[in-house]
């Protein structure tokens, strides 16, 4: 309530625009718990207009949600001396970890080529290639087989039609968080449409964690890694030493 | 039921995970083997990431062999004498198993560096296991066949340094068991195994150890150099899952358990070959991977992850 509250204040006290977009999300935290199996995530929200509805122009809704960026490294394999080897290596400064885009309709036709750049919405823009190999074309098809990989993996998504869109007005989407996906603050988008131009935007964030247990296993591993190994050794005496003793004792 | 693996930042079915750990578990105790080599390449082909699965894996060993020196301890059946040198040689290899595994993951090599081994070493031990077994089955129809002799004097009694080996009723250079400790080091930081395929022939043939300390005395070797090997991969590549390796031991220990109670009742020699088929059936698989066209010939790796 209180959160819808400063949501009007904020929109009151913002400059009139014709249309602008209210949006809220299902959660805003997913936990990445031992049992974790994959999330879903429901992005909804409102069109708030102060003047009657234009005729001549359709209004369109885009959605992405991004997963914190990464260094990557693409690699190809070769045939060498019979066996399959990595052989060719494209890096990319930056990947997302998950990206998905999800639109009223074609994102091709609902939004100009500009302002795709301007917005950085479709995939293959939110990925930012290193320097590398010489041939951009080559470049390029390491970036492409990184989409269709992680396309494969449920990690980048692309659903055009995805969003419901009722009277212009009301709007919803679902979108499912893989269980492969890693920890960090992921960036929901939310942008109104016109005429191929972006009309408005607004920002929201999902924060992904490990759950307690997992997060603190990894924190140990990469702040204290001798206290890790310690433990790592210590559970191994004390289950394979342990276990026989028991079965020792349940012989008995 | 799934479990997120923290490290491997991936999620596996937990009786996946456990039947792993027991099956693997349960053919060591049938055959005293350690079972390193089998739970490794199993893990690369359940989609953990082989940096993971060779560290975690030789944390597990340490698990399956610890109470079976202690065992050994008990009965005073460890030359201890010959296991410190072995040990010696183990953590020298191992330093220099770790130093190639990482610079092999630099150069994003390190997949094929193990999964090569991997082909080599149970290629070989299989198809030695599977010509072992048949002509001990051979014997066992025919009685009047000759045996082989143990004990030779070879190159190996020639070299200096010599050093009595009291339990073991040697007198002996230290360098051969520094060397063959020394490579059963670098296969753990490799491979993720303890090494006992390789150990324990060598003990026998090649420095001629009496076979009731050799069991005792490797794997006296086995869970020291494994401890090291998971500490260097601990500090040196966070490559450790704990929880990964939880799974793969209560399994294990469980596995063996049972495994031990069957293998009283079985005949060994038909079971023999059995592991061997296994061995070679693994080493088959991991070779097709190699050699057959992959169907996707790019493949990603995220810098700081495995």
């Amino acid at each position: 309530m209180r959160v819808l509250l400063i949501l009007w204040l904020c929109l009151v006290a913002m400059p009139l625009r014709a249309e602008e977009v209210i949006a809220g999300l299902s959660q805003n935290r997913v936990s990445l718990t031992v049992n974790f199996e994959g999330s879903e995530i429901l992005i909804y929200g409102a069109v708030r207009r102060e003047a009657p509805l234009p005729e001549d122009s359709a209004l369109h809704v885009i959605v992405t949600v991004e997963g914190p960026p990464q260094a990557t490294v693409v690699w190809r394999k070769a045939r060498r001396a019979g066996i399959w080897v990595n052989a060719d290596r494209q890096d990319i400064r930056a990947a997302p970890s998950f990206y998905a885009v999800a639109t009223t309709g074609p994102l091709r036709d609902i939004l100009s080529a500009d302002a795709d750049l301007t917005h950085r919405i479709s995939t293959r823009l939110a990925i930012f290639e290193a320097r590398g190999l010489e041939d951009p074309s080559e470049r390029a098809t390491f970036t492409e087989a990184l989409i269709r990989i992680r396309e494969g993996q449920g990690l980048y998504q692309q659903h055009d039609g995805g969003i419901d869109l009722e009277r212009e007005t009301l709007f919803s989407t679902r979108l499912t968080l893989p269980k492969t996906i890693v920890e960090g603050r992921y960036t929901a988008r939310i942008l109104l449409v016109r005429d191929g131009q972006v009309i408005d935007e607004v920002e929201t964030f999902i924060n992904v964690q490990k759950a307690v247990l997992e997060r603190w296993l990894t924190n140990l591993a990469y702040d204290q890694p001798f206290l890790y190994g310690a433990l790592a050794l210590f559970l191994a005496v004390f289950f394979g030493w342990g276990a026989s003793a028991l079965f020792r004792l349940l012989q008995n | 039921m799934q479990v997120y693996l923290p490290i491997a930042e991936i999620s596996v079915n937990a009786f996946t995970l456990l039947g792993v750990g027991g099956g693997v578990g349960m053919l060591s105790g049938m055959f005293g083997v350690g079972g390193g080599f089998l739970i490794t390449p199993l893990l690369f082909f359940i989609g953990v990431p082989p940096p993971v699965a060779v560290a975690t894996g030789v944390n597990q060993v340490v698990a399956s062999s610890i109470s079976g020196v202690l065992a050994h301890l008990k009965r005073k059946t460890v030359d201890l004498q010959m296991g410190t040198v072995l040990l010696i040689g183990g953590l020298i290899g191992s330093v220099i198993g770790i130093w190639f595994f990482n610079l092999m993951s630099r150069l994003g090599q390190i997949d094929l560096i193990v999964q090569l081994s991997y082909v080599v070493f149970l290629g070989v031990i299989g198809g030695l296991m599977l010509q072992e077994s048949l002509r001990a089955l051979m014997r066992a129809r025919n009685p009047s066949a000759p045996r082989r002799k143990l004990h030779k004097h070879t190159w190996v009694h020639a070299l200096p340094f010599k050093m009595k080996f009291r339990v073991s009723g040697l007198y002996i250079s230290v360098f051969p068991p520094l060397l063959v400790g020394m490579g059963v080091g670098i296969l753990a930081a490799i491979m993720g195994v303890g090494g006992g395929f390789i150990m324990v022939p060598a003990m026998i043939y090649l420095l001629g150890m009496p076979t009731k300390v050799v069991i005792g005395t490797s794997l006296f070797q086995i869970t020291f150099v494994a401890a090291f090997t998971t500490m260097m991969h601990a500090v040196t590549n966070q490559s450790v899952d704990v929880m990964l390796a939880v799974f793969l031991i209560i399994g294990g220990v469980v596995g063996a358990q049972i495994g031990t109670r069957i293998g009283l009742k079985m005949k060994a020699e038909q079971l023999r070959i059995l592991l061997a088929l296994l061995v070679l059936a693994v080493a088959g698989k991991i070779a097709f991977d190699l050699l057959w066209p992959p169907s996707e010939i790019y493949s990603i790796t995220v810098l700081g992850r495995f």
